[in-house]
C-alpha cells in the first residue's frame, strides 16, 4: 500500500502572534514553528497502517524551506520518503490553491491512502483535505476516529457531534481526515533522526505545479478581535487578585 | 442572483444552527440587496419544507431524494451541484456543521471556489461586503471581501441570532435531482453513542475545567485541589483527553460533554469554539490564563491574568480561609 500524509508546518502554540505592519500576516521573526498538531497524528495513523499492510509512507508538505525541518522529523519517526512542495507563499493562501499543489504533486503517486489532519491549526480551514480528494477524483471521510482497512475498502469510525459516532465504509483510493488523539503519538527515537538523514526528500518547486498561485480568496487584513464582552479582570499580585475573585464568587456567584 | 441557505435536518430533525446560518443568510442579502432562499435535501421532508417556508424568505427548494435519505457526501454534493446551476445564487450560506465540513468544500471545489469557512461576523466597508473568519483558534481575525460570482460561507455556531419563523407560507419548489446511486461510494452506518458515562458534567452546580496549560499530567493536583476545595467536578479541553492524561467522558466541548453550571473556571484553557460551544451556557464563567489575549476572555465573566501554577494556589488557600 501507499499511503501518503499531508504534514504542515505551523507557528508554534507558543508564539507571540503579532500583526504585521500591513496588516497580511504576522511578524515571523516572533515565530517559531512546528507541526500541525493533527497531522502528528495523522502520521502516526499512516506508520501504524504501514506496519499493518506494508509498503511505504510518503510525507507531503508544501511550505518554505524552513518546513525541511517539519519533513524531517515526520521521516525521523518513521516516514519512507518525502515531498516537499517549496513555497515562499503569499500570506494565507486558500484551501483550493494549496490543496491545488498537493494534488498535482501527487497524482503521479497513484496513492491508495492520503491522511491529512482534519485542520490546521494556524488557517484552520478544514478544508484542504476534501478539496484534494475532490481534485483527485477520491471518495473521502473526515474527523476519522478510527481506521480499519479491508483488502481494496476501507471502514472508519467518524465523529459527529454531541457524542454521536458513525461507521463509513468506502472503497479505495481514499482521502481521510484525521481527528486528534486517535493513537498515541510515538517520539523518534535516535536511530531514527540518524536515518532521516539518508532519506529521500524529492523537492518540487511550486511554480512547476501548473497552478496559477495567485488567485483565489484573500485576506484583506488581520487583526486582534475586539472584544465585546465587559469582562472584570483581577490583577495584581495572584495572592490579592485571588482574593478579589474569591470575594465574587461569594458574594455575587454564591458558590462559596 | 439570490443568496441560498442551506439548511441542515438529520432524521427529520434541524439542526439549529441551520437558522443561525439563515440569519446571516438574510443579512447578506439585505446587504447585496438580493432575495434569500432556503434549500432542503433529504428524504420525505415535506413537513420540514413547510416549516422552512415559515421564515421570511422568497421560497424553499425542496429536493427530496431516496438517495438522500442518508447523508453521504457524494449524494449531498451531486444534489446541490444540480440546484447551484439551475438557480444561480451568488452566495452558498451553510452552518457550519461537522456535515458541512465533510461535503461543502467538496461542492465548492465543483465550481473551482474555496469555501470562506467558519465565518463568525459580516462588515460593510465603504459599500463592500466582507466576511470575518477566525485564525489561529479564535486569536486572530481576518477579513475576506465577498467578491467573485459565486460564492460558499459557512457560518460558525453561536455567532449569528437565529432567525424566528415569520408566520409565512412562502412557496415550496420541489427540485429534482438526478442521483446516480450506484456513484455514492461511502456506505455509512447507522449512527451511534458509546456507552452510557460514568460521570454526569451536565449536572454539576460547578466545574473546574483543564486546559492544556497544565503542560504535564503530573501537574493534575494543582487544579485538582481547586475542584476539591470548591466541591466541584474536574473536567478538561480536548487535548487534556487526547492524551489520556484525564478519561474521555470529562471532555467538554463540541465532541464531548455540554455543561451548565453554575460557575464553570476554565484554566489554562484558550478557549477555541469547539470547547466554547460545550460550555457557554455557564452562568458564570471564571477564566485563568497567562495570556491576556486568550479568546476564553471573551466569554468569561471574571478573569485574572496569570500563571496558574501561581494563581489556583493562591485561589485554593483564600476559599480554605474563607470557608474556614
Ligand atoms: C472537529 C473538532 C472537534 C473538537 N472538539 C473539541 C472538544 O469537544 N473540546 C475541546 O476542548 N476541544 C475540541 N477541539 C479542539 C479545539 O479546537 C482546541 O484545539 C482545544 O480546545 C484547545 O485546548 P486548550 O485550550 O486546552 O489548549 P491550547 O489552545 O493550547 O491553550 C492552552 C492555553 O493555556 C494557556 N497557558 C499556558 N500556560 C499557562 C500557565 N502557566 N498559566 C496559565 N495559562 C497558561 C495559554 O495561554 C493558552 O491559552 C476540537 C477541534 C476540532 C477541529
Ligand atoms: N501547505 C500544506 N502542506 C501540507 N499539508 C497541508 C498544507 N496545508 C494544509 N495541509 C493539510 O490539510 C489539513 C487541513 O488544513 P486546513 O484545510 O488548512 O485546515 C492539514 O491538517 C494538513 O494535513
Amino acid at each position: 500500500m501507499k499511503i501518503i500524509v499531508s504534514v504542515k508546518q505551523v507557528p508554534a502554540r507558543d508564539s507571540s502572534l503579532r500583526v504585521d505592519a500591513q496588516g497580511k500576516w504576522l511578524e515571523e521573526a516572533d515565530l517559531t514553528y512546528e507541526m500541525n498538531e493533527p497531522d502528528a497524528y495523522a502520521l502516526e495513523e499512516a506508520l501504524q497502517l504501514k506496519e499493518k499492510l506494508g509498503g511505504e509512507v510518503v510525507v507531503l508538505c508544501a511550505g518554505p524551506q524552513r518546513a525541511a525541518q517539519t519533513i524531517r522529523e515526520a521521516l525521523a519517526k518513521g516516514a519512507d520518503r518525502a515531498i516537499h512542495i517549496e513555497w515562499e507563499e503569499r500570506a494565507a493562501p486558500d484551501a483550493l490553491t494549496t490543496a491545488q499543489l498537493l494534488a498535482n504533486a501527487v497524482k503521479p503517486e497513484s496513492p491508495d491512502f492520503i491522511l491529512t489532519g482534519l485542520q490546521s491549526d494556524d488557517l484552520g480551514y478544514g478544508q484542504t483535505g476534501v478539496v484534494l480528494a475532490e481534485l483527485l477524483g477520491f471518495a473521502h471521510a473526515t474527523i476519522v476516529m478510527e481506521v480499519e482497512p479491508q483488502g481494496d475498502a476501507v471502514r472508519v469510525k467518524r465523529e459527529l457531534e454531541d457524542g454521536w459516532f458513525q461507521h463509513v465504509s468506502l472503497p479505495l483510493p481514499v482521502v481521510l481526515t484525521i481527528q486528534s488523539g486517535i493513537k498515541k503519538l510515538r517520539y523518534a527515537t535516535l536511530m531514527g533522526i540518524k536515518k532521516a538523514k539518508t532519506k529521500e526528500v524529492k523537492t518540487i518547486p511550486a511554480s512547476q505545479l501548473g497552478i496559477d498561485l495567485n488567485s483565489g480568496l484573500v485576506m484583506e487584513r488581520i487583526y486582534l478581535p475586539t472584544r465585546s464582552k465587559k469582562t472584570q479582570i483581577f490583577s495584581g499580585e495572584p495572592k490579592q487578585a485571588a482574593h478579589q475573585l474569591v470575594e465574587k464568587l461569594k458574594f455575587e456567584a454564591r458558590v462559596i | 442572483m439570490s443568496v441560498l441557505v442551506v439548511l441542515e435536518q438529520r432524521g427529520g430533525k434541524w439542526n439549529r444552527t441551520s437558522f443561525e446560518a439563515l440569519a446571516a443568510g438574510q443579512k447578506i442579502g439585505q446587504a447585496l440587496a438580493t432575495p434569500v432562499t432556503a434549500a432542503v435535501l433529504g428524504s420525505n421532508i415535506d413537513s420540514l419544507a413547510t416549516e422552512a417556508a415559515a421564515f421570511d424568505i422568497q421560497k424553499v427548494f425542496a429536493i427530496d431524494d431516496a438517495a438522500l435519505e442518508q447523508y453521504t457526501p457524494d449524494g449531498y454534493a451531486a444534489a446541490l451541484e444540480q440546484l447551484i446551476q439551475a438557480s444561480t445564487p451568488k452566495v452558498v450560506v451553510f452552518p457550519h456543521t461537522y456535515q458541512v465540513r465533510d461535503y461543502a468544500p467538496k461542492l465548492a471545489t465543483r465550481f473551482r471556489k474555496s469555501l470562506v469557512s467558519d465565518v463568525v461576523d459580516l462588515k460593510t466597508v465603504s459599500g463592500g461586503l466582507s466576511y470575518v473568519r477566525q485564525l489561529f483558534q479564535g486569536k486572530l481575525n481576518a477579513d475576506i471581501p465577498a467578491e467573485g460570482d459565486l460564492q460558499f460561507v459557512s457560518i460558525q455556531a453561536g455567532a449569528f441570532r437565529a432567525a424566528e419563523p415569520a408566520s409565512a407560507t412562502n412557496p415550496i419548489e420541489q427540485f429534482r435531482v438526478k442521483l446516480d446511486p450506484s456513484a455514492i461510494r461511502s456506505k455509512p452506518e447507522a449512527p451511534y453513542r458509546e456507552a452510557q458515562r460514568s460521570v454526569d458534567l451536565g449536572a454539576a452546580p460547578v466545574i473546574v475545567s483543564v486546559g492544556r496549560g497544565i503542560k504535564e499530567k503530573e501537574n493534575l493536583p494543582v487544579v485538582e485541589a481547586l475542584a476539591n476545595a470548591l466541591g466541584a467536578e474536574l473536567a478538561a479541553s480536548r487535548p487534556i483527553c487526547d492524551n489520556g492524561w484525564l478519561p474521555m467522558e470529562r471532555q467538554v466541548g463540541s465532541s464531548g460533554q455540554t455543561v451548565s453550571p453554575k460557575v464553570y473556571f476554565a484554566v489554562g484553557i484558550s478557549g477555541a469554539i469547539q470547547h466554547l460551544v460545550g460550555m457557554k451556557g455557564s452562568k458564570t464563567v471564571v477564566a485563568i490564563n497567562k495570556d491576556e489575549n486568550a479568546p476564553i476572555f471573551e466569554t468569561a465573566d471574571y478573569g485574572i491574568v496569570g500563571d496558574l501554577f501561581e494563581v489556583v494556589p493562591a485561589l485554593v488557600e483564600e476559599i480554605q480561609k474563607t470557608k474556614a
